[in-house]
């Protein structure tokens, strides 16, 4: 009798540590996803934000084509983008483009002293600075998740819930460059 | 962190539950005198004390951050009117995975910050006119990094709740004893015999709460101990990932002198800095005393040593 109710405790415990331990893994794993609809929130909004620069610029400078192509195609390829690797090339591509279009815009005095560029600058500067921070907090969530899942004895529940708690792909692109923004006369 | 929010959900309480013992035993107190003895409506005075501190505990919990923001004259601002501003605490409020606070601005020249509410979801961070003109983007975020952590650790809910319950008694025992001694001397001439219960009761209350303010100050700086600036300094870096910015902005910070008018004792342990109506080093004694803030030297060298 008494065998028995050891045994019965043994799995009334064990249910509710695999309840618990499920629960935990389906909370760190929503918790990587929402995590990466912020960092997609801060995407689109640089997608916006982009053809609105190049009209701006395009209104001082029409004949620097070359660049205002260079930025439309990197876009486009990063809307077009799947996975996490794949999206993070592309955005580096137009961080590296927008770059190269801001740098042209310095030649341009009157350009430069324009109040719809210079709060357009402030709004891209900002949004990139929102997507490293959107990214350092993703893969946090990432590192945290992945390390839960390999660990034992929550791999147990992973192995046995078959594919529900992948692996999550860090999201790296380039850091913006950080200290205070040297202003080129 | 997580033993960090949970130490200061207790202390609240603890504040609450004190300040309801200590302002229901101010009032039996004062029924039992004015009444000579009679229990009944000693009773009587404890339970409006009681009535009157529990809705004061309430609404220091509930609207204890539009108290402290209206006393700073903070004004909210949109992100028209301060882009980069709105831009940095947002940047922020995504690093530490947390909803965006609302912006304020203090018009000051003194640069300091400070953030409010009671939930990361009833937040504000509001920061002076000074701190804007002076500061690059980079010392802007580590500034606001910081507050963000007082936001994240519930740092704001304490020092709300201490500002409005403990600042309020701090700000009438002040007002007290400056009545008293201007009150008092100019009312001597004229009625020697007139006013004369009325008078000697508030003056009592005065001089109570003036003699016990130096208790209150206590309890201030027990409930917001120095070690929980250096705590925000360091997450505040953990959300930047760039000390240098912080070390940076406190350098100016340490270096500017110019008073702020808003400054009181009733929310100096909000800011990021202790502010300060008469700056230098020779602070008045009654300024020292509640002086909740490490010196920002040992500050700045703990950001230079990451």
């Amino acid at each position: 009798m008494l065998a028995l109710w050891i045994v019965l405790g043994v799995v009334v415990l064990l249910v509710l540590w695999a309840v618990f331990t499920y629960n935990r893994l389906v909370r760190d794993r929503v918790r990587t996803e929402n995590a990466w609809s912020q960092i997609d929130v801060q995407l689109r909004r640089r997608y916006d934000l982009i053809p609105n620069l190049i009209e701006t610029v395009k209104g001082y400078a029409a004949h620097e084509r070359e660049v205002f192509e260079d930025v439309t195609r990197a876009r486009t390829q990063a809307q077009e983008a799947t996975g996490v690797e794949n999206q993070a090339k592309a955005e580096n591509e137009i961080t590296r483009s927008v770059g190269k279009l801001i740098a042209v815009a310095e030649n341009y005095p009157e350009l430069k002293a324009n109040q719809n560029f210079l709060a357009l600058q402030e709004e891209l500067t900002g949004t990139e600075d929102k997507i490293a921070y959107a990214r350092q907090f993703y893969n946090d969530q990432v590192q945290g998740y992945n390390a839960l899942i390999q660990s034992f004895p929550a791999s147990l529940i992973v192995a046995a819930t078959g594919g529900r708690f992948a692996k999550k792909e860090f999201f790296d692109i380039d850091e913006p460059a950080r200290g205070p923004v040297e202003v080129q006369f | 962190m997580y033993e960090q929010i949970a130490s200061n959900k207790r202390k609240t309480y603890l504040l609450i539950f004190l300040t309801l013992v200590f302002v229901g035993g101010l009032g039996f107190l004062f029924a039992y005198i004015i009444a000579r003895g009679s229990f009944a409506a000693s009773l009587a005075g404890l339970i409006i004390a009681l009535a009157i501190s529990g809705a004061m505990s309430i609404a220091s919990y509930r609207y204890g951050d539009r108290l402290v923001l209206s006393t700073s004259r903070a004004q909210p601002v949109t992100h028209e009117q301060e882009p980069r501003l709105h831009n940095v605490v947002e940047g922020m409020a995504i690093a530490a995975g947390l909803p965006k606070p609302s912006v304020y601005v203090v018009p000051e020249r003194s640069p300091n910050a400070f953030a409010t509410g009671r939930d990361p979801e009833h937040s504000s961070i509001a920061v002076t006119r000074g701190l804007l003109d002076m500061m690059d983007r980079v010392e802007l975020e580590g500034v606001v990094g910081h507050e963000m952590s007082h936001v994240k650790d519930r740092d704001i809910l304490l020092g709300t709740v201490v500002a409005t319950l403990v600042g309020s008694v701090v700000l009438i025992a002040e007002f007290m004893l400056r009545w008293f001694f201007w009150g008092g001397m100019a009312g001597r001439g004229r009625d020697n015999e007139g006013g004369g219960q009325g008078f000697a009761l508030l003056a009592i209350v005065g001089l109570v709460l003036a003699i016990l303010a130096p208790l209150f100050a206590q309890v201030i700086k027990m409930s917001v101990s120095r070690r929980r600036e250096y705590l925000a300094d360091s997450e505040g870096v953990m959300l930047t990932r760039y000390p240098p910015g912080l070390a940076s902005a406190l350098r100016k910070i340490a270096d500017d002198h110019t008073p702020m008018q808003v400054a009181n004792n009733a929310t100096g342990h909000l800011w990021l800095n202790q502010p300060s109506r008469v700056p230098g080093a020779d602070n008045h004694w009654w300024e020292n005393l509640f002086n909740t803030h490490p010196p920002i030297q040992d500050r700045i060298r703990i950001l230079e040593e990451m």
